[in-house]
């Protein structure tokens, strides 16, 4: 599928998607990256410039949002202000023409599944962010639909409330079955919510695997850069044997990495290692180096060192807050380490 | 709650209250001096001159000033015995005294208006005045016969009145009898009524046009990207760039029998050449021209209204399953309402009280209660009739904002 909105440039460049039904699916990008125009494709209120979107088999190109049965909840919640809870509730009841006792049951049970039963009186504006989030959310599943798309629900909620919604909606979707498509562009909001997640920049999915391939696996400099902190060590490889690459690194030390994404011989490489899977000292065998500790943050449950390390001084490492481990301090130099297999060698 | 016995002090002992005054009074005083300007000039130049001229309609003392002795014997008199000699003697006295500080023709003109005919019988008389002698009843009727007659002193009765509901009632097209009475005008002297009533009419059409016109323009440029409807937006302001009165002028190039609409027409054969509309110099000119005129009034609250509504909600209306029209009518219109509200009492007010284009294009089925006043104001120059119209027109808006309020709501009003 392609989408574009002057005739010049693609938003959305090559996307070919298969969703599961029952599946949490996140599309996880920078803003401008093309998810939103996406779901807005989806929801039928941007057309596809080209290519076709199928719903349970059947293409739903030319149905318009309103026949296409899938239920949205908007980032501003889009709740009616001038009607109440219970009438914005009963809306899409309405105009499917149910009767009134069985619309009134299903505004009943859907307040009831969001906990904000007895608010059908209340008007939107009476209501706090995280309410009216939960009734933006009951509003969109009150007629049952097969698919529900959310775009960044959650962006106007502080952090606790956020993430306590988070795994609501998540409980939501695994108690009734439903099939979400979910727009953020918070990483964690994606790993913690998400079946699979793909992974937009650029008009183009990165990525789509599920959380923790994602995170420990990421196929390419883009979503290793996205997802989580991520060092970045770059090089030449020198020398490919199977899986794993032998690498010149630009301050010319070697270095072993796990072949993913990178080229063959003497093409350029970016090394992408997690920040906790470096450890201290030298017991690991594989990839052994000093750095330079320029800062340190105390952040509670564990410690991040900056560090110098093979010419990059923004190379970080996390260690646990244990009863164990050696403190280091400013200006120390010491011995750390990490496994070939945490070290991906990925396109630059 | 703290204890009331002891205020709350600040760090120099002074109570909290009285510092808090003290800090605030300098700017609450510069606050003040900003607007005092504004005041003076909108005191001196608009509340004043209208109160001052409204009072006109319910006060008028120029007979009674004039003609101290005649009105001194009118307020004895009941209005419908004969007319005593004590009181012709202190009319010709005042005639006399009115002929020499040359004041006649004012008190000749006031009571003319309660009954026609009196002026050139109040001049006529003043000069001869001087030379009548007692018994002045039989003298002035031997001058003139109609001094004789119960009609003359009940209208001079009427005049001598400081306070009069007497133009108040003419404006509503009642007459105030010498005895009190309060009757209805003769059959065709029943101007104001009408045109009350027609001023009403073309404001309530003009409204509904504005609306009708300027709904879905507003509607179209609140859903434009911004740089597109901003451009639009230059279009309808244009017109305000413009004078009134070139705008009203060109409506007469456009409307007229052999104007660029009926030539148009009979191109087109919607009419035949000797058979043209008659669009101006009527009715159909003055709603064509005002609701042009009045149309950004219209369109710009509505506007700034629609450009507030989330595109989100409609969205989320066809999501739930709304078709395009019950998203509109259910979702995006009743949040449209107060743009409306905003717009049809712009509209409204400032249509009741037009002048100039009914004046111009309004021929004599056109012309609405402001050409009336306008009329008195300089033509008749009968102030006091034109005050009280004006007073009744302002009555009139008063009365219909406190229905809107009721119906509406004043608080539902949004101007943007």
């Amino acid at each position: 599928m392609q989408k574009s909105y002057d005739g010049k440039s693609l938003v959305v460049k090559d996307l070919n998607l298969a969703i599961g039904r029952g599946e949490f699916l996140t599309l996880l990008g920078p803003s401008g990256s093309g998810k939103t125009t996406c779901l807005m494709m989806l929801a039928g209120f941007e057309t596809a410039t080209h290519g076709d979107i199928f719903l349970a088999g059947r293409p739903i190109n030319n149905i318009p949002p309103h026949k296409r049965g899938i239920g949205m909840v908007f980032q501003n919640y889009a709740l009616f202000p001038h009607m109440t809870v219970g009438e914005n509730l009963s809306f899409p009841l309405e105009v499917r023409k149910l009767g009134k006792a069985e619309r009134e049951e299903k505004v009943r049970t859907a307040l009831d599944m969001v906990k904000m039963d007895g608010f059908e009186k209340r008007r939107p504006s009476q209501l706090s962010g995280g309410q009216q989030q939960r009734v933006a959310l009951a509003r969109a599943l009150v007629f049952e639909p097969d698919l529900v798309l959310m775009d960044e629900p959650l962006g106007a909620l502080d952090k606790q409330l956020r993430e306590h919604m988070q795994f609501e909606i998540k409980h939501l979707h695994e108690r009734l079955g439903i099939t979400v498509v979910y727009v953020t562009h918070d990483q964690s909001e994606a790993l913690t919510m998400s079946d699979r997640i793909a992974v937009f920049n650029d008009g183009v999915i990165q990525q789509l695997s599920n959380p923790d391939d994602l995170y420990e696996r990421p196929e390419n400099a883009f979503v290793a850069q996205f997802i989580g902190e991520n060092n970045r060590l770059t090089g030449t490889v020198e020398q490919r044997n199977g899986k794993i690459v032998s690498i010149a690194l630009d301050d010319g030390s070697k270095s072993k990495a796990l072949a993913v994404n990178c080229g063959g011989q003497g093409s350029r490489t970016v090394l992408s290692i997690r920040p906790e899977r470096v450890v201290l000292g030298w017991e690991n065998e594989s990839n052994t180096t000093l750095g330079e500790v320029l800062e340190l943050t105390y952040l509670g449950d564990h410690i991040r060192y900056r560090m110098k390390v093979h010419g990059n001084p923004d190379f970080v490492l996390r260690l646990p807050n244990t009863s164990e481990h050696a403190k280091l301090t400013v200006g120390e130099t010491a011995k750390i380490s990490w496994n070939i297999d945490d070290c991906r060698a990925l396109d630059i | 709650m703290p204890d009331m016995a002891e205020p709350i002090l600040a760090a120099d002992g002074t109570p909290l209250k009285k510092k808090l005054g003290q800090a605030l009074f300098r700017s609450r005083l510069s606050a003040f001096g900003l607007v005092v300007p504004l005041l003076a000039f909108v005191v001196v130049s608009f509340i004043v001159p209208i109160i001052a001229l409204l009072w006109q309609g319910v006060y008028d003392k120029r007979f009674a000033v004039l003609m101290p002795n005649t009105s001194a014997a009118l307020s004895d008199w009941s209005g419908v015995s004969e007319p005593t000699e004590e009181m012709y003697s202190a009319l010709v006295a005042d005639l006399v005294v009115a002929r020499k500080e040359k004041t006649i023709g004012r008190v000749a003109t006031r009571v003319n208006r309660e009954l026609s005919g009196m002026r050139s019988l109040f001049t006529s008389t003043a000069r001869k005045a001087a030379e009548l002698e007692a018994p002045y009843k039989d003298a002035l009727i031997a001058v003139q016969k109609t001094w004789g007659e119960l009609e003359t002193w009940q209208a001079m009765k009427i005049a001598s009145r400081v306070y009069t509901p007497g133009y108040l009632l003419a404006s509503l097209d009642f007459k105030l009898n010498a005895d009190g009475s309060i009757v209805r005008q003769d059959e065709n002297r029943r101007i104001h009524v009408k045109l009350f009533l027609r001023t009403l009419e073309i404001s309530m059409v003009v409204t509904i046009a504005c609306l009708l016109l300027g709904y879905p323009i507003a509607y179209l440029l609140a859903s434009l990207p911004l740089r597109t409807s901003n451009l639009l937006l230059v279009l309808v302001l244009l017109p305000f760039w413009t004078s009134l009165l070139v705008r009203t002028t060109a409506w007469i190039a456009m409307l007229q029998s052999q104007g660029i609409m009926n030539d148009l027409f009979v191109a087109f054969g919607v009419t035949s050449d000797d058979d043209r509309f008659s669009l101006i110099y009527n009715k159909t000119g003055s709603l064509i021209a005002m609701t042009h005129i009045l149309l950004p009034f219209m369109i710009l609250p509505l506007f700034s209204v629609m450009k507030a509504i989330p595109p989100s909600y409609v969205r989320a209306a066809k999501s739930m399953g709304a078709s395009d029209w019950t998203a509109f009518w259910r979702v995006y219109f009743p949040q449209s309402v107060a743009g409306i509200g905003a717009g049809v009492l712009l509209v409204f007010i400032l249509a009741i009280g037009y002048y100039i284009t009914p004046a111009l294009v309004g021929g004599q089925d056109g012309q609405m209660i402001s050409n009336i006043i306008d009329f008195h104001m300089r033509k008749s120059l009968n102030w006091n009739l034109a005050a009280a119209i004006g007073l009744v027109l302002l009555v009139i808006v008063l009365l219909l904002f406190w229905v809107y309020d009721r119906v509406v709501g004043i608080d539902n009003i949004k101007l943007g």
